[in-house]
């Protein structure tokens, strides 16, 4: 039993030190920067000596680095995040306007792709070898291998016209009931969200196929066959729950290619979310919003990753 | 003596898995000589872009987003370029891009993985909570952050992607070595004095081999995807022609607005069939290495057991 909690603070320990690093990364990655962080924040390439130490003092940057470390490791724990060079606004609120626009339809789309994907994925894995596998694989294979923003741009040329191709919202709309401004969301979100569902989907039929071609070759699925159960439940309650252990894993891994395709799908949609965020401040070299969009994608990516740690061990009793 | 006679069978066994017998098997597969075909067309392909193309890349040769017609095959961009020799051009830098990041990747993956599954105790310790690290940080907005902050050019793509893409190589690496160092051949060889150089290179690297083709084969399309991602996002280098940077040029140029598909349809194509390549050439040949992928207790179309030892068989009669 202790062995159990165990492992869960020490996960939750490494989640931590992982943000920790991360934090000091940024802050390394960005002092290595070309030029004078000065000039960065004055914006003039030619500022007089006097405006650069005025600026350095003001923002600390005449102090020893350890100092600097330390005041930036306190600022950020307390969510400051610094102020952003394009709209001089706290980042750490730009950023949450953004993570918000994002959650609806980034959650929208992985939950629906992993709900199609498991369905499709046993189905293939159950009738393996058959025609209707083949065609599964072979489609899953071929969605996998376009780019999330090819997908998007088809699925744009395809329903241009008929659903809004870019933003959340009609900013002309004339309804200001809520059901109105919701349909108005809904709508927007389709081309998002399908493109979404395309780019990950395939990948994941082609995790649980695999996953469950290896439970339905194990002996206890020839013991549950020759008990006389039905395929159905062997299928439920022998093979599928087995296969979860790996599938787990495998779509925790794959977190990186959700937030992979949630910015592209923003970029292209121009949906106003923490993707779009990350594109505008590197195409304004907007350095604490980069920053600061980094950290907190992290942070959300870690999260995930030590909740699938901790769902991996709720499944498997075995781990300790 | 006796003994060393009866553990011999087993030893033939192994022999079967060899570099070698292992790619044949996968090679038997028809999606990988499928895979195999795809990869080696668009390579030639590729690298006879110079005498292929037809038209010049850098001036007009057509009206503007005019559509596939028999000159121009593909159509032509917003600048009245042939996409036709855009996107056969494109190929070299995606392709260079795809496999200089595949070695820096499998290079860095495969050492880290063999040293610190070789060597255990506190290298491993080390290097696997490294690993861990970037397994679990966001690839692509670590590689934004890194390329807006070095700029953007085509070797710091290569090093970019590179650099952030050996954490899996390393984990499945180092598992594998971890059950290599125990067979009873390495213990053999270690018991007559090899050295670690020796077993490293001599032992255990050519049993990895098919391992480390199969990582570097996907590798090299997961650097091509990543590469147009990046080159959608503004970070590649802008004027290098890629089959990225000629989707991104389209859509930035209102080819979406316009209705010119051909304008982007054939580059995406391009990343998708050589993807689909490589990812049918890689996944064979680890089915190849995972023989328990063979069997199924649910067959629906007969209920026979699969022998697994079936292809070993073979190569013993």
């Amino acid at each position: 039993m202790a062995k159990r909690t165990d492992y869960i603070w020490n996960r939750i320990g490494v989640a931590f030190i992982t943000v920790f690093v991360t934090v000091a990364f940024n802050f390394v990655l960005f002092r290595v920067l070309p030029g004078n962080a000065a000039d960065r924040i004055a914006r003039i390439p030619n500022a007089s000596p006097a405006l650069r130490h005025a600026l350095e003092v003001q923002f600390g940057l005449d102090k020893p680095l350890l100092i600097q470390f330390l005041d930036y490791l306190r600022q950020t724990a307390m969510g400051n995040l610094g102020v952003s060079f394009a709209t001089r606004q706290p980042v750490a609120d730009l950023l949450w306007q953004s993570f918000l626009n994002t959650i609806p339809m980034v959650s929208l789309g992985t939950v629906l792709a992993l709900i199609l994907g498991i369905a499709i994925g046993v189905f293939s894995a159950v009738r393996r070898g058959t025609v209707a596998d083949h065609i599964v694989t072979a489609a899953s294979v071929i969605f996998y291998a376009f780019p999330t923003q090819f997908l998007g741009m088809m699925i744009l040329i395809a329903f241009s016209g008929v659903l809004p191709s870019a933003g959340m919202v009609d900013p002309f709309l004339l309804d200001n009931s809520v059901i109105g401004q919701a349909i108005d969301i809904a709508k927007h979100m389709i081309m998002p969200v399908l493109t979404l569902v395309l780019t990950l989907c395939a990948g994941n039929v082609l995790i649980v196929r695999s996953a469950m071609l290896e439970t339905l070759g194990e002996d206890y699925i020839l013991t549950a066959k020759a008990k006389g159960l039905s395929s159905l439940k062997i299928i439920w309650s022998h093979a599928l729950r087995n296969a979860m252990l790996p599938i787990t894993t495998m779509v925790a891994m794959s977190l990186s290619s959700i937030v992979t395709g949630s910015i592209l799908v923003e970029v292209i949609f121009s949906w106003p979310g923490i993707g779009q965020a990350l594109y505008q401040a590197v195409l304004q070299r907007d350095y604490p919003m980069l920053q600061g969009g980094f950290l907190v994608i992290t942070i959300v990516v870690i999260l995930f990753n030590l909740i699938s740690d901790l769902l991996y061990y709720r499944l498997d009793p075995r781990v300790n | 003596m006796n003994e060393m006679t009866t553990s011999q069978p087993p030893a033939e066994v192994q022999a079967g898995y060899g570099f070698w017998a292992t790619m044949a098997e996968a090679f038997r597969e028809p999606g990988a000589m499928v895979g195999l075909t795809i990869v080696a067309f668009i390579t030639i392909i590729t690298l006879a872009s110079g005498f292929l193309e037809p038209y010049p890349l850098r001036e007009a040769s057509c009206p503007v987003f005019a559509p596939p017609s028999l000159h121009h095959w593909f159509g032509c961009d917003d600048g009245g370029i042939d996409v036709f020799s855009l996107v056969l051009h494109g190929g070299r830098i995606s392709l260079l891009v795809g496999t200089c990041s595949a070695v820096i990747a499998i290079g860095l993956g495969g050492a880290i993985g063999i040293v610190s599954g070789y060597f255990g105790g506190w290298t491993d310790v080390i290097l696997m909570r490294i690993t861990d690290y970037f397994l679990v940080v966001p690839q692509i907005p670590l590689m934004i952050v890194i390329a807006a902050v070095w700029g953007a050019s085509i070797s710091h793509v290569i090093l970019t992607i590179g650099i952030l893409m050996w954490t899996s190589t390393a984990r499945l690496v180092r598992s594998q070595v971890m059950s290599l160092k125990e067979r009873s051949y390495v213990r053999r060889v270690e018991s007559l004095g090899a050295g670690h150089t020796r077993i490293i290179f001599h032992h255990i690297l050519p049993q990895l081999g098919p391992l480390l083709v199969a990582n570097t084969v996907l590798a090299i399309t997961v650097a091509i995807f990543n590469e147009t991602a990046l080159s959608f996002l503004g970070l590649s280098d802008p004027d290098a022609i890629t089959w990225g940077s000629i989707m991104t040029h389209a859509f930035n140029r209102a080819a979406i607005s316009s209705g010119a598909w051909w304008a982007i349809v054939p580059a995406g194509m391009a990343v998708a069939l050589i993807t689909t390549g490589g990812y049918l050439i890689g996944r064979a040949i680890e089915d190849a290495l995972n023989p328990r992928l063979r069997i199924s207790y649910l067959s629906p179309r007969e209920w026979k057991l699969l022998p697994t030892a079936q292809p070993r068989k073979g190569a013993n009669g």
